[in-house]
């Protein structure tokens, strides 16, 4: 499906990740906003209330992020596209509607610009600190799709894809932005509405009577109806049967918690977007992902300049983490480099990825800053050695 | 001599492959859904178009019961759930069900907001004075001295006062009856499906398993007599005067029924006087 040319600003525009978010979520059909002011993710909706009026939709401040993550599954359920924007701290709140949307299998995205933390952190600072917590916050066993953009014009295009995919898979999909993305300006081009292949929802066609809402189809992903629509359904947290009536055995447990998981989890490599660059003949492979894939850009770089050849793994799905990629690449290099502004999320998945096949070597950053160019390359040095 | 077959007229209304439901002997939860499909009957309301929403708890499950759309959500957000569901579609008639516990502790925060916004949906609150589902702990209008698992010596906490803080915060309409009140229930139950705004009904209910017996107060029915004998109907009563003490008068009636723009008239009106021909309604949206 094309997307609707409503939504779409096509041209050539100069704007930071923030805005560039917000027209990407426009062109992706995103009709309905809900969120609660927060640094540095709050330009997002400052652009949606902006824009919203003249398109055809809602924006709502909520009184927290509570109940801006729920309002955007409520509105899903009424027949929109929606989805939410928040950092670190409001991110936390949010993690029961992550959970809920997981388990009710609601599409919506979660927009996350990474501040240092914990807890108040550095509101105004970036960091990648989030990424664990976006793939495990929620309590209970999950799947969840994850994308890191680098630059503005990619949270336009990946804005698009994280309301795709979640359409797709019916997951929650959510989209790690970090401050430094969020605030940098570039030059964004949108092209023109007919360009931009939109993932509608996977409604049923099946007749009142006939259909049964968590009846998954061959890919784990059941179809969808909206109130209003005559089908008089239930939606639960609860673990449910096909039906959607709560099921309080161990039976409907297992049949419905690895569905759930499996549906993402075996699309892994379908859903996995990453660039690769120069790894067959590299002893050292630098894996990042996010503003620290710009930072690892120089650092290659610096090492190529000195006749040192490294591969470069840039991560752009971080959820679910596309280890067969790595495990093959493990096979073939000595070392990953993993720069990211945390003290080690992502490295500890790529050494189980690596599998003891290629040695991992972190670049750790708290955050407040991004990394020097000369930190990762002292790294590269060292895996050398 | 030949019986006739004989349905239950709010039968129509429930999951009849759900049953048997959860609630215990004596609970005053499935009368009120009784008094609701007896609204919805004198209402002629589109069920293909109302929703229910509900939280958690034992109240919470009402939902789950109904044969309608109906969403189970998460603890105290079934407001902020049913305010994204009404202004995605607001075609939907969209009605909140949920206990005292859900709506006022947990989700306290999101029903004064809703109704300061004036958001067109209708919340009936079941209230049995207590955490039920987990047990019988106390709740935000756990009357003082009453005893509960949390309170075993009497609770000391001052309650809130349902009607009064729903007033305050903007409700455009507030009433409180128990299951005694059947009739006057499914009456108010009926005046908010055809009202515009955030609607209030408070329902007092028994909850003999946890409450009532364990503050010597009886069985179902002993608070059915209770009901009956402490209640004084006040239509029109300030709401200020509305507390509710361990043993005694229970104020019922319509407290408030007035007229303000709902939410979403008030956006659209405003960004219309703003924006003029470039404001574009929303759709009735579909992905």
């Amino acid at each position: 499906m094309q997307a609707d040319p409503k939504g779409v600003l096509t041209g050539a525009h100069f704007l930071d990740g923030d805005q560039a978010c917000c027209e990407g979520a426009l062109a992706a059909g995103a009709r309905f906003a809900a969120g609660y002011p927060i640094t540095p993710s709050t330009e997002i909706v400052e652009r949606f209330a902006a824009r919203i009026p003249t398109i055809g939709g809602v924006f709502i401040q909520m009184e927290d992020e509570l109940a801006a993550s729920i309002a955007i599954l409520g509105a899903v359920w009424g027949g929109a596209k929606a989805f939410t924007v928040t950092s670190g701290p409001g991110f936390s709140l949010m993690m029961e509607h992550i959970g809920y949307a997981a388990m009710t299998e609601t599409p919506c995205v979660f927009v996350n610009v990474q501040r240092g933390g914990p807890s108040t952190g550095l509101p105004t600072l970036p960091a990648q600190a989030d990424m664990m917590q976006a793939r495990w916050g929620s309590h209970g066993d999950y799947e969840i799709i994850a994308l890191a953009p680098n630059s503005p014009q990619e949270c336009f295009d990946l804005t698009i894809q994280a309301f795709n995919l979640s359409e797709e898979y019916r997951v929650p999909v959510m989209f790690m932005m970090d401050e430094c993305v969020g605030h940098m300006t570039e030059k964004v081009e949108i092209p023109p509405a007919e360009r931009i292949e939109i993932r509608p929802r996977r409604h049923t066609s099946r007749l009142p009577g006939e259909f049964r809402p968590y009846e998954a189809n061959g890919d784990g992903v059941p179809e969808m109806v909206h109130a209003g629509e005559g089908y008089r359904f239930h939606v639960t947290g609860l673990t449910h049967d096909e039906q959607g009536y709560p099921a309080m055995n161990p039976q409907a447990q297992d049949r419905l918690v690895r569905r759930l998981k499996r549906k993402v989890h075996d699309a892994a490599e379908r859903i996995a977007l990453y660039e690769e660059e120069n790894t067959e003949a590299a002893d050292v492979v630098v894996v990042s992902y996010g503003i620290t894939s710009r930072v690892a850009q120089r650092a290659i770089e610096m090492a190529r300049e000195k006749g040192i050849p490294v591969g470069k793994f840039r991560l752009i799905t971080v959820w679910p983490f596309p280890e067969a990629h790595l495990r093959a690449l493990a096979r073939r290099t000595k070392a990953f480099v993993v720069p990211e502004l945390n003290c080690g999320q992502i490295a500890l998945e790529v050494e189980r990825a690596a599998a003891g096949h290629a040695r991992t070597i972190p670049v750790t950053h708290a955050g407040g800053s991004v990394h020097q160019p000369e930190q990762i390359l002292e790294a590269i040095a060292e895996a050398l050695r | 001599m030949k019986e006739a077959a004989v349905i239950n007229p709010v039968e129509p209304f429930l999951r009849m492959d759900r049953m048997p439901h959860i609630w215990c002997p004596g609970c005053g939860i499935g009368t009120t859904v009784n008094c609701f499909a007896r609204a919805l009957i004198e209402s002629g309301a589109d069920l293909d178009r109302l929703a229910i929403v509900s939280g958690i708890g034992c109240t919470g499950r009402v939902a789950g019961y109904l044969k309608l759309d109906s969403f189970h959500t998460t603890h105290g957000r079934a407001i902020p759930f049913a305010t994204g569901l009404k202004l995605a579609n607001p075609s939907l008639q969209v009605v909140v069900y949920s206990g005292d516990g859900d709506l006022f502790a947990i989700g306290g925060n999101h029903l004064i907001h809703a109704a300061r916004r004036n958001i067109d949906i209708k919340v009936v609150c079941v209230n049995n004075l207590i955490y039920a589902m987990t047990g019988g702990q106390s709740a935000p209008t756990t009357p003082p001295e009453a005893v509960t698992t949390t309170a075993p010596f009497g609770c000391y906490e001052p309650a809130f006062n349902l009607p009064y803080l729903a007033e305050s915060a903007g409700a455009s309409y507030v009433a409180r009856w128990t299951t005694y009140h059947v009739r006057q229930l499914a009456r108010s139950m009926n005046d908010v499906l055809h009202k515009n705004g955030f609607c209030f009904i408070e329902v007092l209910s028994p909850c003999p398993t946890l409450y009532q017996r364990r503050n010597r107060m009886g069985d179902g029915l002993d608070t059915m007599k209770y009901y009956k004998e402490h209640s004084k109907t006040r239509h029109g009563a300030a709401t200020r005067d509305l507390e509710l003490s361990l043993h005694g008068d229970i104020i019922v009636g319509k407290f408030v029924d007035r007229e303000r723009p709902d939410y979403l008239e008030a956006m659209q009106h405003r960004l219309r006087e703003q924006l003029g021909e470039r404001f574009v309604e929303q759709e009735a949206v579909c992905a």
